[in-house]
């Protein structure tokens, strides 16, 4: 789960990282009135949506008068930014984090990770602040400080200073540095974090050291045990049928194409899209169904895999193990029949009670094209999806 | 011989007497696995599926003599279960659970750290489909039936993906010695390479298929070392070619986030280390048949 810049600087402030004095703002009104009270001659506007690279989609505005915060807020306020982290439908600015403008002496990146070749929690950091991450690997891999966290005794003082005096960063500013990258992995560790990144990690010229921008995200596995954390998630940033998908129990995640599926199993979802792909076609959608597959589930996944109106054909793909075969087909006769399906549907049942599931489709009635093997139904799909549209 | 389990390899079921638990452990009796007990906390004494249920690991290994568990427990509970299982001296153990926070599986493996290799405990997923030796013994939640014994190892990551390499496989008349499940998690017990070190020392292995996914280092990680240490061939597919970057999709480890964990540069690192690659997933058993013909 992914949150604002704004609740990330809130959480890494509770632990003791340094951060401008700033508010939030839902109106122009508010912006300006907030500015007022931090105080000071100049000014960010920052539109908060989840992604990075803001300031380059013109997300971010440095002003110094009254006039410039109410057109900045007035202009970001509702605004879809597209950045490369959104896609091309981008996300839409519904509030506003401004903050007292730093006069910047040096920027910095620190980032916090879990390492899955190492099992542990890697710390990141470069002398290149303000770029992201992969450009500093790309351009400037021998800039990369990295340090490993040994997760029996969690990260030492000794270590941050180590990261800190390879930055270069002067003596007087070690220990604001010991506490903030401390204090980053304090919160990266009791909020069940994935990744803690502030980037950039600015000097100001009065020598402070400040999280400029902030970002947090967490183990959705690991929400449970935290509902401060889950009280964080602003859903107007999530794609909405990712959203119903996830509240009811479904997986899925939308891509550009225009046959849809509905199959169990993650490596199965990713093995179908990829078979579809090589028949000549493009997959809408991966959604795994999981485990226990009810007609009542099926019936959802149709619904939201048809939500998309890019999508022109069906695929459902079970290989039943705990699940069966019979149900499933059930389901797929019920949801059908229901929803009066405009377009051609294809349907391949392996596995537990597969005679009997693919006895009821055909039984059915229904304009259902039945497959034997992956194969079959990826072909199958793409030449009813050419024929449907008339391409070639 | 087959790997990790055979027929007389005595099974305890953590999480014995819930639903899922009780269904599963009904399946694998069914199945002729030896389960020997169970442990389901606060029922120690009682009997489940005609077979005794205890308090804890320890005392369901001291009395029954246990080398096996299998964990059905719930994900806040279930990285405790894994280490419960470590300390009281099970060999293997598989974890079905899927759902396990992160940090509790750093904190799994780093509490492993303290048996010596050769004494520490064998854990494969968590957020698996679980392990089988066809016709032998199954630990695990998959269809018995689609497997047929045979020669051919497979190590994979995804249940489902598993059943129709399986069945590719049967429909061709190929048989499995013992099929391993890893799991789809970021952290997981076991890899893709600590399976091929068994494989390769099975005298009844003769070809593995390892089927991959994006995200994470493990499958390149696994073509090193086949490259370097194996005899026995490998064939590699890796799902998720039309999968977009820094999206999970469905298994929380199937994400690519860094450089050389999407679909084609794991691929490309197959295919350079001498792997066998199955180019698209209809063709795990057409392929493994040539591979089997020409040994």
């Amino acid at each position: 789960m992914d949150i604002h810049e704004y609740q990330a600087k809130e959480i890494l402030s509770d632990f003791g990282v340094s951060i401008p004095p700033g508010g939030l703002a839902y109106s122009p009104e508010q912006a300006v009135y907030r500015c007022k009270e931090i105080g000071g001659e100049r000014w960010a506007v920052k539109a908060q949506i989840h992604s990075g690279a803001r300031g380059k989609a013109g997300g971010i505005k440095i002003c110094s008068t009254d006039d410039e915060i109410w057109n900045a807020a007035d202009e970001l306020l509702g605004k879809r930014l597209i950045t490369h982290q959104t896609g091309a439908q981008g996300k839409v600015v519904h509030r506003l984090y401004v903050e007292a403008a730093s006069d910047i002496e040096k920027e910095f990146y620190i980032g916090f990770v879990l390492d899955r070749q190492r099992e542990r929690v890697v710390v990141v950091a470069s002398a290149e602040g303000g770029m992201e991450i992969e450009e500093i690997s790309a351009t400037r891999p021998d800039s990369l400080i990295r340090v490993e966290v040994e997760p029996a005794v969690g990260m030492q003082p000794f270590q941050a200073r180590e990261i800190a005096f390879k930055l270069g960063l002067d003596k007087g500013l070690i220990s604001q540095a010991v506490t903030t990258l401390l204090g980053c992995y304090r919160a990266f560790r009791d909020h069940d974090a994935t990744m803690v990144e502030i980037n950039p990690l600015v000097v100001t010229r009065d020598q402070h050291l400040l999280a400029l921008d902030a970002k947090v995200s967490f183990d959705d596995n690991a929400l449970f045990r935290s509902p401060n954390i889950s009280e964080l998630r602003d859903k107007s940033q999530e794609d909405p049928r990712e959203m119903k998908a996830a509240d009811r129990g479904l997986s899925y995640v939308g891509l550009d194409g225009n046959i849809g599926c509905i199959i169990n199993g993650a490596g199965l979802a990713m093995a179908t899209m990829d078979m579809i792909k090589h028949a000549g076609g493009e997959p809408a959608n991966f959604l795994d169904i999981g485990g226990g597959a009810s007609a009542d589930r099926v019936a959802k996944a149709f619904n939201l895999v048809l939500s998309d109106d890019k999508v022109e054909t069906m695929v459902v793909n079970i290989f039943a193990g705990i699940n069966r075969c019979d149900w499933v087909a059930d389901g797929v006769v019920q949801a059908v029949s229901k929803i009066d399906l405009k377009m051609p549907l294809i349907v391949r049942l392996s596995g537990t009670n597969q005679e009997e599931g693919r006895r009821i489709i055909e039984q059915s009635g229904l304009p259902i094209i039945t497959a034997d093997t992956l194969r079959d139904v990826a072909e199958k799909a793409v030449s009813a999806w050419k024929e449907q549209t008339g391409v070639k | 011989m087959a790997i990790l389990i055979k027929e007389s390899t005595k099974v305890i079921v953590q999480g014995f007497t819930g639903q899922i638990g009780s269904f599963h452990s009904t399946e694998m009796i069914e199945y002729g696995t030896n389960i020997v007990g169970g442990v389901t906390p606060g029922k120690g004494g009682s009997r489940h599926l005609d077979r005794p249920v205890f308090n804890t690991v320890k005392e369901a290994v001291t009395e029954t003599g246990a080398e096996a568990s299998i964990i059905f427990v719930p994900p806040p509970f279930a990285a405790d279960s894994i280490m419960e299982a470590a300390d009281a001296g099970v060999k293997y153990c598989v974890c079905i659970t899927d759902g396990i926070p992160a940090h509790d599986m750093i904190k799994v493996k780093r509490y492993m750290f303290r048996y010596r290799q050769d004494q520490k405990m064998v854990l494969t997923g968590p957020n698996c489909a679980g392990t089988i030796s066809p016709g032998k013994s199954m630990l695990g939640i998959m269809p018995g039936n689609i497997y047929m014994p045979g020669n051919v190892g497979i190590i994979g990551r995804s249940g489902t993906l598993g059943y129709e390499a399986a069945s590719q496989l049967k429909s061709l008349g190929i048989g499995v010695s013992t099929s391993v499940g890893i799991g789809g998690d970021p952290i997981n017990g076991s890899s893709f390479r600590d399976h091929l070190a068994r494989f390769e020392e099975d005298d009844e292995t003769h070809a593995v298929v390892m089927i991959g996914e994006i995200g994470g280092p493990q499958e390149a990680d696994a073509a090193m070392f086949y490259k370097e240490n194996m005899k026995t061939p490998v064939f590699g597919y890796i799902a998720g070619l039309t999968a977009p970057k820094g999206r999970t999709m469905g298994h929380a480890g199937a994400i690519i986030s860094a450089f050389g964990e999407s679909a084609a540069e794991k691929v490309e690192i197959l295919q350079e280390c001498g792997v066998g690659v199955v180019p698209n997933p209809s063709e795990f058993g057409s392929v493994i048949k040539q591979g089997l013909d020409r040994l």
